[in-house]
């Protein structure tokens, strides 16, 4: 259950931004979370609200966006999206791939008031 | 609990205790020596990043509202207004874990961190281990487990050092309690320069791989009386993995464990990892072991 984890990230980074900006309500909270990373994202909505309870985010929309894993084969240089870690470049099923994006776990915006 | 990092709020313990703060420890929350990058965010809308290191321990952002952006809009309309982040959720491990490789670096320490399911042997295996370096360098170990400290006290009855966390409910290590770990290592004078460092994650192949310890590499274990696709199912893990350990292989005889099979699984998940075939039983495999340890700690020594 590492999404607690993560989740106690996000409220650490949610409070500090809110702080400084000196704003006493966050309404929205936008996270970008890789297709490949390694999240679950209902238990991740839920660990966000339940680590919200009681501070400045309490009640916060929690919004996931999962952009898609994508990767370039060092073989033969296609690019392509890689759906898992276990799939292989679909032009020459080589397994030798740089991943170029998909495993960002992070805070994108916050909505406050 | 910590007021500055928020440490000690949950149930980590440290050889039973809770992490202690005097704030003048290595990695001490309070002397700002962490570097991190950070970003300063402002609200109109351009989204520039300044990176750069500093000299002390900011990983927060600077959202500021410019005022005459602002004026733009109406007041009347919808009173939310958005600050933009974009800040990694890993952020925060991800600093205290470049600080114990620097620490590590100095030391000319060379630390692993162990992966595996749990019963694949990892303490078993860090125990043979020991018995077969004596006389190559000094040896120390951080056992994680989220209860009792069983595998800690295995180790200590090798003559080695050895520090417990627990993690309570936590599912893996993470930087900050390894930190705190090495720290109660020093603080006894027993983590020497020069040390194998083997830190033994929680037994789970899944939460641990997110979490960055300093470590020079992850090295995974899987036994034979696991199935041979693993490595399938849990990909994050075994490609976050420089070594994968194909344990327990003296029980091969009595199993219908593919080991060509298993190779080429994780081979798939990660083309280039070194796998060896050991047995704390036979003795098999140790000397490519020790070999690629002794490799290892040279190029540690060496910085």
């Amino acid at each position: 259950m590492h999404e607690l984890t993560l989740a106690e990230s996000m409220i650490d980074i949610v409070e500090r931004a809110a702080a400084q900006a000196e704003v006493s309500k966050v309404t929205r909270v936008r996270l970008s979370i890789g297709a490949l990373a390694h999240v679950e994202s209902d238990a991740l909505l839920y660990c966000c609200e339940v680590v919200s309870r009681g501070g400045v985010a309490a009640g916060a929309r929690f919004e996931v966006d999962r952009p898609p894993g994508r990767a370039r084969c060092n073989a033969c240089g296609q690019i392509f999206v890689l759906e898992s870690l276990a799939m292989g470049c679909p032009n020459c099923v080589s397994h030798d791939l740089l991943v170029l994006d998909g495993e960002q776990m992070k805070v994108v915006e916050i909505g406050v008031a | 609990m910590c007021t500055t990092c928020g440490c000690g709020s949950d149930s980590v313990l440290i050889d039973g205790k809770t992490p202690q703060h005097d704030h003048e420890h290595p990695h001490s929350h309070s002397d700002h020596s962490h570097p991190h990058d950070h970003e300063h965010t402002h609200e109109h809308g351009l989204s520039h990043s300044h990176p750069h290191d500093h000299g002390h321990s900011h990983d927060h952002s600077h959202p500021h509202a410019h005022g005459p952006l602002d004026a733009a809009h109406a007041p009347e309309t919808s009173p939310e207004r958005i600050l933009q982040i974009e800040q990694d959720l890993l952020a925060k491990n991800d600093g205290f874990a470049r600080v114990n490789r620097e620490l590590f670096a100095k030391k000319g320490i060379f630390a692993l961190n162990f992966v595996s399911s749990p019963g694949s042997g990892k303490t078993t295996l860090l125990v043979e281990t020991i018995k077969r370096w004596q006389g190559r360098g000094p040896v120390a170990v951080v056992e994680g487990d989220q209860q009792t400290s069983n595998d800690a006290d295995r180790i200590r009855a090798t003559g080695v050092p050895a520090v417990q966390i627990n993690t309570g409910k936590g599912c893996h290590l993470d930087a900050h309690m390894v930190g705190h770990a090495v720290e109660h290592l020093q603080s006894a004078n027993v983590l020497k320069d020069d040390s194998l460092l083997m830190i033994e994650n929680v037994g789970n192949l899944v939460c641990p791989a997110a979490f960055d310890l300093g470590e020079a590499h992850k090295v995974a274990i899987l036994s034979v009386t696991e199935g041979e696709d693993k490595p399938l199912k849990y990909p994050d893990m075994f490609r976050a993995a420089d070594l994968m350990l194909l344990s327990k292989v003296d029980l091969l005889p009595y199993l219908d464990f593919d080991v060509d099979a298993a190779i080429n699984y994780v081979r798939q998940i990660r083309p280039d990892i070194r796998v060896i075939r050991i047995s704390t039983k036979s003795g098999a495999g140790f000397d490519e072991w020790l070999d690629w340890l002794q490799a290892g700690s040279s190029r540690a020594k060496a910085g």
